[in-house]
């Protein structure tokens, strides 16, 4: 017998029941009520309607041909407004029907603060399409719109007003948006990405009023504040559409009160969708509708089935705003985090674990994983096994956790392996296929790793990736005990995967430690202020204490002073306030360097900032006699004063020392000019010299006169002083960038070979865009480290002094 | 002196001290060095390396060890022992951190009185 079934509401929970129903071609005839003039749209998808990417009739479930074939009976337009359970009728506004079973699925209806002025024109809510076509229709005129509330409709909203391109505020009551779905951290880079687009947020911002005479004019917030609006959009929150069901006397708490069958208090009455509640939770997201819909459908066709609510997850659908949250992620007793982050690519990446199961995760930035960390927290999988590299996503998993070839394994096609020829992991894998098989045939045939060389330990692993047993990886010693990669490894991982703070480092490249040791991390800060001036943070906690401190520890526990003398040259003001400081200091030991400047020994860490204050208000500044960076620039009297000085060398000293100080390089960095071949300066045992010559300047690298005695190269003649210095800041910046940590010129030259160094610098365009390079990395670090400490000087003394205590 | 009915010292804020950093406490008898870990553990030891009396607080904290700024041995921040192929033993004294504040246990100053 074909029973009458009356629905309520063609939303999108419904219309998934009638789908079910009559592809199972149950025996049903079905009657369809609804407020809203039109059939079944997917309502989720009226943010791309707003923000123009996709028209009404794109969204559209359900059209008059599909209720016609299926013979429902539409009665769109038509509100329902009572039902009458004893005579089993529902009454609209166009009449009475007779139900044999009825199903209400009402939805929500969105939340309006109780504020003055919340009815004026110009205010609207965003449930359905005539709201969404109320905005379009606003935004045509431009000016100003004020959402109010931050959560995952409001800021659909705004993006899409954005768009369309209205000024729009955001304001949001809590302190961070979406706070239901992401933590603070989250919210934080959210925010971010969406002031990218012009959007205004404001957090903690309560509405007090909603001004306007005939139409919304402004908003007033707590605080006195008024923002002008000719639009404002309330998307606070919603609330589960429940008058019918109240007033036919069903059970109601917030929501339509149903049992695991969606049925409700009267059993020939079913609810579905938003407006249902089942144990005390409400449903905002499509997915557990869609799951009720199935077990309705079964319910009504007398299949047994149950309804069982599983975990969410979220996703905003703004162009460019990438986030992901599901599950729970409150912090609580017995649980902890594992946390990822890389500050400056936006990516934040957070799993809540309890007892090995994931319960919770949030992802901004990068959210490619998200599905499958969800499975997980679905799953409730026991993640013990691969706890350590489980925040990488699922790329990392399978292997053991410290295998060295994970990380290259994982780097996508266009990840960039060598950077001087621009050839990436790709190339390499389509020449292996192609049959070469060693590292001498990838370099002739990609040129991978055939220049600088420095990329040679990634080439290899490529090829161990790709080829399995049959490459075995020459052994290079790796940086330390918390990694099997070497620092070359490391660099060209830092360069082309962007890695630009320490935890991106230790994550990506598989540290074996938390947070390194006292040989990686020195190495690591070196290598990413180096690559990434602007965007890293110095660390001094990974510095050895004499660059932490800026000065030279002693053997007892003191520290020397070695102010600058650029190029060697002093004053009688300099030497004045050198030896005044001397005095009040107590300093036991003044000695002239061998670096042409004077050493106060000796002085206690805690008279630090006073003595360096002293010699700053006398102009001098650190001379960085304790850093792997530059420290000298000899120089010798020259043209000035001498007899056979062909150039200025003092002069030029004093120009490079001033353009050089404060720059940071693998190991440190000595200079000398010398003004002519007799070379009173040393310059041809400097890391790098210049004598100068009749016909102009003759640049060297790679002299050492310490452990080992070596006389420069030549790299280059150049005919005047300013190209001199372009030469000099290129050779600098290219032996900071592919240089290792704490091997000198030198050193660096044996392995990438003075030809390769040659060709860096004789090329112009390449010259000027290194000498670039320099120059931006120094826009942050020339200065003068003394003078910050002397304003933060509270590290430099004691924390607390207990010794009139323990004297009682 | 505003000790704490259970004998805790209040130092200083948690804040003074930089992660994976150290900072000293005078005591009548030598420098303790306090160390914070990047995980906002806080120890508290002698200031001066069982080798030759380096300033532990300069030193680079990892995990929940310093290494001595002047010849690189390695010190257990929780135990004080030296690790790995040197040998040696720092004294280290009761340290916690209660809502953003270091507490020093005062007995450690009776303790350093009486050595
Ligand atoms: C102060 C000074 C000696 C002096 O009294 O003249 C000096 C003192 C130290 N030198 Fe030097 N060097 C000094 C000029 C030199 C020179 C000569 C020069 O620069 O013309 C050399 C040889 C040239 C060279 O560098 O090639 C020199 C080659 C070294 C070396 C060996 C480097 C190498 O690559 O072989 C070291 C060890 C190191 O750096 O690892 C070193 C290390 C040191 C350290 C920093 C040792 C340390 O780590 O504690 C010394 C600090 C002593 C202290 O207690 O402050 N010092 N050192 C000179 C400071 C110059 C300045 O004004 O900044
Ligand atoms: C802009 C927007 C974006 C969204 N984005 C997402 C998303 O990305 N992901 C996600 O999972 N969810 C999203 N949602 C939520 C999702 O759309 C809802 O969860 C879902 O539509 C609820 O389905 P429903 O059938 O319960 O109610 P609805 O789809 O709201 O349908 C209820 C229908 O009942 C009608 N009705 C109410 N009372 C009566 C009455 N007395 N008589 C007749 N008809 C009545 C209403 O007019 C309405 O058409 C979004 C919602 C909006 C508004
Ligand atoms: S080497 Fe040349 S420049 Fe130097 S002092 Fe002698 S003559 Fe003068
Ligand atoms: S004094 Fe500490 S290692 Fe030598």
């Amino acid at each position: 017998m074909t029973q009458k079934l009356v629905v309520i509401g063609a939303g999108m929970a419904s219309g998934r029941v009638l789908e079910h129903l009559f592809d199972a071609e149950a025996d049903f005839d079905v009657t369809l009520f609804n407020a809203e003039e039109r059939g079944n749209y997917n309502r989720i998808m009226l943010s791309p309607v707003l923000s123009g990417e996709k028209t009404y009739e794109d969204i559209v479930t359900h059209d008059a041909d599909w209720y016609d074939a299926n013979g429902v009976t539409c009665h769109f337009g038509d509100h329902v407004t009572a039902i009458d359970r004893a005579a089993k009728t529902v009454t609209s506004q166009d009449g009475t029907v007779a139900y044999d079973k009825l199903l209400i699925a009402t939805g929500s209806a969105p939340f309006i603060i109780p504020v003055q002025g919340k009815d004026l024109p110009g205010v609207i809510t965003y449930r359905d399409l005539d709201d969404t076509n109320a905005m379009i229709e606003a935004s045509e005129k431009g000016g100003k719109a004020v959402v109010i509330g931050g959560g995952l409709l409001g800021l659909e909203a705004a993006a899409g007003l954005a768009e369309r391109g209205m000024d729009v505020t955001v304001l949001h009551l809590m302190g961070h948006l979406m706070e239901r779905q992401l933590d603070e951290a989250a919210g934080f880079l959210l925010r971010g990405d969406l002031e990218k687009r012009g959007i205004t947020v404001k957090c903690r911002a309560s509405t007090v009023a909603i001004l306007g005479e005939d139409k919304v004019e402004a908003v007033l917030l707590e605080g006195d504040e008024v923002l002008e609006a000719d639009l404002v959009v309330m998307a606070v929150g919603i609330r589960p559409e429940t008058r019918l069901a109240t007033d036919a006397a069903l059970s109601v708490a917030r929501g339509v009160e149903v049992n695991t069958q969606l049925q409700t208090s009267d059993p020939d009455i079913f609810a579905v969708g938003e407006c249902v509640e089942l144990d005390g939770q409400l449903f905002g997201l499509v997915a557990p509708l869609y799951d009720q819909a199935k077990v309705l459908a079964n319910t009504l066709m007398g299949t047994p089935d149950v309804f069982t609510p599983k975990e969410l997850s979220t996703k905003l659908k703004v162009t460019g705003c990438d986030l992901f949250s599901a599950g729970d992620f409150e912090e609580a007793e017995g649980r902890e985090d594992i946390v990822f982050r890389d500050p400056a690519r936006g990516v934040y990446r957070r799993l809540v674990l309890e007892d090995d199961v994931v319960v919770g995760a949030v992802m901004y930035g990068d959210t490619a994983d998200g599905n499958w960390f969800f499975g997980l927290i679905r799953d409730k999988t026991d993640i013990s096994d691969m706890r350590d590299t489980l925040i990488f996503g699922p790329a990392y998993q399978g292997g053991a956790p410290s295998d060295p070839l994970s990380a290259v394994a994982a780097l996508p096609r266009d990840a960039e392996i060598c950077g001087c020829n621009g050839v990436c992991k790709g190339q390499i894998e389509d020449a292996i296929a192609a049959g070469a098989t060693d590292l001498a045939a990838i370099k002739a045939t990609t040129k991978a790793s055939a220049s600088c060389g420095t990329c040679t330990g990634l080439v290899e692993q490529v090829l161990a990736v790709t080829l399995g047993d049959d490459f075995v990886i020459p052994t290079d010693a790796s940086i330390c005990g918390c990694t099997d990669m070497t620092h070359e490894d490391v660099r060209r991982m830092i360069k082309s995967q962007e890695l630009k703070s320490m935890p991106a480092v230790w994550q990506e490249c598989g540290w074996k430690t938390s947070c390194g040791c006292h040989i990686c991390r020195p190495a690591l800060n070196f290598y990413l202020l180096a690559d990434w001036p602007l965007e890293y943070q110095d660390d001094p906690q990974s510095r050895f204490i004499n660059e932490r401190k800026h000065a030279n520890i002693q053997k007892d526990g003191t520290f020397s002073v070695v102010p600058r003398m650029w190029g060697g040259i002093t004053t009688p003001d300099e030497l004045r306030a050198i030896a005044d400081a001397a005095d009040k200091f107590a300093v036991p030991t003044v000695k002239v360097t061998g670096g042409q400047r004077i050493d106060l020994l000796g002085v206690k860490g805690e008279d630090l900032p006073a003595i360096w204050d002293d010699l700053n208000k006398a102009g001098m500044v650190s001379g960085h006699a304790y850093s792997k960076g530059l420290r000298t620039v000899k120089t010798c009297v020259g043209s000035d004063h001498c007899r056979f000085g062909t150039q200025d060398s003092t002069g030029l000293g004093i120009k490079l020392e001033k353009i050089l100080w404060g720059s940071w390089t693998p190991h440190k960095l000595k200079l000398g000019v010398s003004g002519c071949p007799r070379n009173c300066a040393e310059a041809t045992c400097k890391d790098i010299g210049i004598v100068c010559v009749d016909s102009g300047y003759q640049i060297s690298i790679g002299g050492a006169a310490g452990m080992d005695v070596r006389e420069t190269e030549l790299l280059c003649q150049v005919a005047t002083e300013d190209e001199v210095i372009d030469v000099i800041k290129a050779v600098t910046q290219s032996y900071r960038e592919n240089g290792k940590y704490l091997d000198r010129i030198y050193k660096w030259m044996a392995k990438v070979g003075l030809d390769w160094i040659q060709e860096q610098v004789a090329d112009l365009e390449n010259r000027a865009a290194l000498a670039a390079r320099f120059d931006l990395s120094q826009s942050v670090y020339r200065k003068d480290p003394w003078a910050e400490h002397v304003a933060e000087a509270s590290p430099y003394q004691a924390l607390a002094d207990l010794t009139l205590e323990a004297a009682e | 002196m505003n000790a704490l009915p259970d004998e805790w010292l209040d130092i200083a804020s948690l804040d003074a001290v930089p992660q994976r950093g150290a900072r000293l406490v005078k005591t009548a008898h030598g420098c303790v060095a306090v160390f914070r870990t990047g995980d906002n553990k806080v120890f508290a030891l002698d200031n001066a390396c069982p080798h030759k009396k380096g300033p532990l607080a300069d030193g680079i904290v990892h995990g929940s060890e310093v290494t001595c700024p002047l010849h690189n041995w390695v010190i257990s921040l929780e135990t004080g022992a030296v690790q790995g192929a040197d040998e040696g033993q720092v004294e280290t004294y009761p340290a916690r951190v209660e809502d953003g504040r270091i507490l020093l246990d005062v007995a450690f100053l009776k303790r350093r009185d009486a050595a």
